[in-house]
């Protein structure tokens, strides 16, 4: 099947095996061209395989990888225009700064003059000008980094990857990186694929998140459907804090399904295809999608006693209890306190949950 | 997250890996050529038959093996008995070389360990003050140490000058002095690996020896000793397998009475002479327990390696 | 008693032994260096200060003999430490950067096999090997055994180094557009390069310094300075002796602290 000339990256049926070992299980992802692609999943996951086998350092035991509609996946590495962001910059040690930057270019037949040239541009372009002369040694961790993206830039690559770049910088610092890699994925029209274990990070930064565990595929959506839809256990888990709790489905009907959790306790949730009356699954509430008072307010109200208040900053956790139920955690944004209260210890009070805030999942 | 982690098994680099047959060649043909194959060659040396001006005569024979072991009398038509004299070269040969292991032992531990717990920055500096000597020529070394323990050497008028002693201690050509000179030859190989173990101990351990009560020495024989264990296993084997086989520091600094294999062998060799298979079979015999040491300590590290990493 | 507890890790007499271990290997080396610099015709007592004995090594009756076995020596050194060099080089690249393979560790057994095998077995090995095949005993015979044996001495820093340098940079020079080639050359061959000095460097040495083996493969006629010197020797100590052993073992401290200052510096941070 030819590919798409539009996609920028189309990853077929990819199996990545090592003798015995499968660190990959047959993904199959499109990623459009002028996306910032994020591959997201803890460590062993698989992502950081399939990026190398997009750039060409691993690879592909099965299946094939097509750049915009050309198949890549037996080039070598050198005959591939992509380039990485490695995670640690790899920075060439014993090279100034600038011919760092320029030996991509040189390396695709530029003069020595002219590829210095366009690396001052680029260093230019990330505010690293006056370290031109340099060696990577003297730079800060922030500034490498910069570098290395400069370094990967400048052959105008067709696509640009990032192997958890940030991973090494200061929160701070991996914050601002966060918006400037944003901003200059916009400026560039460059196809970015991030990998990171940062849900965060994937969340912030992303036109679409593939996540990814133990070889496979678990979701792939943009940041919102990810976080509001998870689609199983792993991705309501993984992204964010929630709420899991084991129910059974007493009844399904128009999407939604009426469950009850234990200790008498029901609620109504939204419900998701291939689940019938009597299913024993689980169903994920995020804790900002819940709120406290002390008599029941909405339809989807749950009687409980608060066990702690726990103060982080923007916001306040509490664990509820249900009577003879399981635990709660309920998020109150300190910006809410105005219309949403807070209650002492041992008070007993409601939990409520607007329709629709739950959802059933497909382990 | 490393990339070894996702990468599962595969963590060794493989960049070359289609070009790495080409690549080891070269080295596969000199090794294979002009190592491996001259010691298959000895083998086969050793079961030939002896030429009497050097050389040998292509003919298969036990003759080296049994004149190693067996004495047949004059004109070899006695019934055999055990032959001493090269089991006793043999013998004093390891005796020498296990004295000289513990000469090593005994200096050598207290350096590493006191180099070892050195700052880290000047560590690097004691390693180097204590190899330099071993890469200076061996000869030269050896001919240096027996120039100093001469009966009228430095060390004896030293000594005669400070009124210690009045007449000169002959140390050369004494059993003393060829365990000084290998002991002199090969310290750097008990520090070393010492040294390495001592540095990765965790000292927190010799704390909490000493919270519960052990003596500073109880904590040395109970608690340090066993956990660089394999450390010192290395250095003695380092020291003792090379002691075995020299030449040098029997032949200059033993005469003729504190004979060892080295010599034995080289013998063998010089001029007309010599009996080749005889030096051959003698080589195939050394040769034979170095490789048994060497498997038993590699048994033993790789014992030391399972237990505790 | 206020430092009685002040550090758990220090014996008593430890320092001592260490100081006693020092003076026991520099002090043959230093009397035999200043013992070169005799004027005294006997070895035994000192009249002052003088290079007699270093202008008789390079104009004495021996000179001759020293300068051609110096030449020797030299050659040979040279040149079997850039051939184990470069053999240990393209080695260490397939076993550090070739993946796992089957015969990694017998490769690797046979790099290291002369370090385990006794010299004085190698040394006869070698020479029944050369006589079995005819090879008449002379020049070229010490220097291929020399190639031979350095191997080891020039791979261990060599793929220590390399061991050290992780392949990221390598693969950023690829993803950059290299080839393989151009990524060993412009990227891998200068972050090796203090490794690869200092196994030259060693090989060197051992190359200079060995006596044993050459003594067995030399032949008739052909001498190296140890082998000149050992026979020198067996006569008795002489003062020339002592100065030609006095720059050789110059030579050998001043290569080795090279080694070891290149070795330290690190260029890949």
């Amino acid at each position: 099947m030819p590919g798409n000339k539009t996609d920028a990256i189309d990853v077929r049926n990819a199996v990545k095996r090592y003798g015995d070992f499968t660190a990959l299980k047959r993904i199959s992802l499109t990623i459009k061209d002028n996306e910032f692609f994020t591959l997201l999943g803890p460590s062993g996951c698989g992502k950081t395989t399939l990026l190398r086998m997009i750039a060409g350092f691993e690879d592909v035991t099965e299946g094939e990888i097509l750049l915009y509609g050309d198949e890549i996946e037996s080039l070598p590495p050198h005959l591939r225009p992509v380039n990485t962001v490695f995670q640690n910059y790899a920075l060439f040690p014993h090279m100034t700064i600038l011919d760092n930057v320029a030996f991509g270019l040189e390396m695709r037949g530029k003069t020595k003059a002219a590829a210095r040239k366009r690396a001052g541009e680029m260093l230019e372009l990330v505010q690293l000008s006056q370290f031109a002369a340099r060696k990577p040694s003297q730079l800060s961790g922030g500034q490498q980094q910069r570098v290395a993206l400069a370094r990967a830039l400048a052959p105008q690559p067709k696509v640009l990857l990032l192997d958890e770049p940030l991973s090494a910088l200061d929160l701070k610092l991996r914050k601002a990186m966060q918006l400037e890699l944003k901003h200059l994925q916009r400026e560039t029209g460059i196809t970015f694929i991030f990998v990171t274990h940062d849900q965060e990070e994937a969340l912030t930064m992303s036109d679409r998140i593939a996540v990814m565990s133990a070889g496979e595929m678990q979701q792939l959506g943009s940041p919102t459907e990810i976080y509001e839809r998870p689609r199983n256990m792993f991705v309501a888990d993984f992204i964010g804090e929630t709420n899991l709790l084991e129910v059974s489905v007493d009844e399904v009907r128009n999407g939604r399904a009426v469950c009850h959790l234990g200790g008498g306790h029901a609620l109504t949730c939204n419900s998701v295809d291939g689940i019938g009356e009597g299913a024993k699954v689980h169903m994920s509430v995020r804790p900002e999608r819940l709120f406290m008072s002390d008599v029941p307010v909405e339809t989807e109200s749950l009687k409980g006693r608060v066990a702690e208040n726990i103060f982080v900053g923007t916001d306040i956790s509490t664990l509820v209890d249900l009577a003879e139920g399981p635990q709660f955690i309920v998020r109150t944004s300190n910006s809410d306190r105005g219309n949403k209260r807070i209650f002492e210890p041992g008070s007993e009070i409601f939990v409520n949950m607007e329709l629709g805030a739950g959802r059933l999942l497909m382990d | 997250m490393a990339a070894g982690a996702a990468s599962g098994g595969s963590a060794r680099a493989d960049t070359y890996k289609d070009a790495r047959g080409w690549l080891l060649l070269p080295s596969w043909a000199v090794l294979g050529i002009f190592v491996l194959g001259p010691v298959c060659m000895m083998l086969i040396y050793s079961f030939l038959t002896k030429e009497f001006r050097g050389g040998v005569i292509w003919e298969f024979s036990l003759a080296a093996y049994d004149q190693f072991f067996f004495d047949r009398g004059l004109f070899g038509d006695e019934p055999p008995t055990i032959e001493w004299t090269y089991i006793t070269i043999f013998w004093r040969s390891i005796w020498q070389a296990g004295a000289a292991t513990l000469l090593s032992l005994v200096i050598g531990f207290p350096t590493a360990y006191f180099i070892a717990t050195r700052p880290e920055n000047v560590r690097p500096v004691w390693v180097f003050l204590i190899t330099i000597p071993y890469w200076v020529n061996l000869l030269i070394r050896t001919v240096s140490m027996k120039f100093l323990l001469r009966d009228q050497g430095p060390l004896n008028d030293f000594l005669i000058g400070t009124g210690l002693i009045d007449s000169p201690i002959h140390i050369v050509n004494t059993n003393f002095a060829v365990q000084l000179g290998l002991f002199y030859s090969y310290l750097p190989f008990m520090v070393l690996p010492v040294y390495a173990a001592v540095e990765r101990y965790n000292f927190s351990l010799s704390e909490a020896a000493a919270d519960l009560y052990a003596s500073k020495w109880t904590t040395l024989r109970r608690i340090v000793l066993p956990a660089v264990k394999p450390g010192v296993v290395a250095g003695c084997i380092l020291v003792f397998v090379p002691s075995m086989g020299s030449f040098l520091a029997p032949d200059l600094l033993g005469g003729a009475k504190n004979f060892m294999i080295g010599s034995l062998i080289e013998e063998q060799f010089k001029g007309n002479a010599g009996n080749w298979p005889f030096g051959a079979a003698a080589s195939m015999i050394l040769l034979t327990m170095v490789l048994i040491i060497l498997m038993f300590s590699a048994r033993q590290q790789a014992k030391a390696d399972k237990a505790g990493g | 008693m206020a430092h009685v507890n002040d550090n758990i890790k220090a014996y008593k007499g430890f320092r001592s032994i260490t100081l006693l271990c020092l003076v026991v290997l520099y002090a043959p080396l230093v009397i035999v260096t200043i013992y070169s610099f005799n004027a005294s015709q006997s070895i035994t007592n000192w009249e002052g200060i003088s290079l007699r004995w270093y202008a008789e090594v390079f104009t004495g009756p021996e000179s001759e003999k020293f300068k051609v076995a110096a030449f020797n020596s030299f050659t040979i050194a040279i040149i079997a430490a850039t051939a184990s060099t470069a053999i240990a080089t393209l080695a260490a690249t397939a076993m550090v950067r070739g993946g796992n393979f089957k015969l990694r560790t017998v490769s690797f057994g046979l790099i290291s096999l002369p370090l385990m095998v006794p010299e004085i077995v190698t040394a006869v090995a070698t020479l029944i090997f050369f006589n079995a095949i005819g090879f008449t005993r002379g020049y070229m015979t010490i220097l291929v055994a020399h190639i031979a044996f350095c191997i080891p001495f020039a791979y261990l820093p060599i793929s220590a180094r390399m061991q050290g340098i992780e392949d990221s940079f390598e693969q950023a020079a690829m993803d950059l557009y290299a080839t393989r080639r151009q990524a060993f050359t412009k990227i891998l061959m200068p972050l090796m390069a203090p490794g690869i000095i200092s196994g030259f460097l060693l090989a060197f040495i051992v190359s200079l310094d060995d006596f044993i083996i050459t003594n067995f493969v030399k032949g008739a006629g052909v001498e190296t300075l140890p082998t000149a010197i050992f026979g020198s020797v067996k006569q008795g100590i002489k003062p020339n002796i002592m100065a030609i052993s006095t720059m050789l073992l110059s030579i050998s401290i001043v290569m080795v602290t090279i080694s070891y200052f290149v070795s330290k510096s690190d260029n890949t941070k």
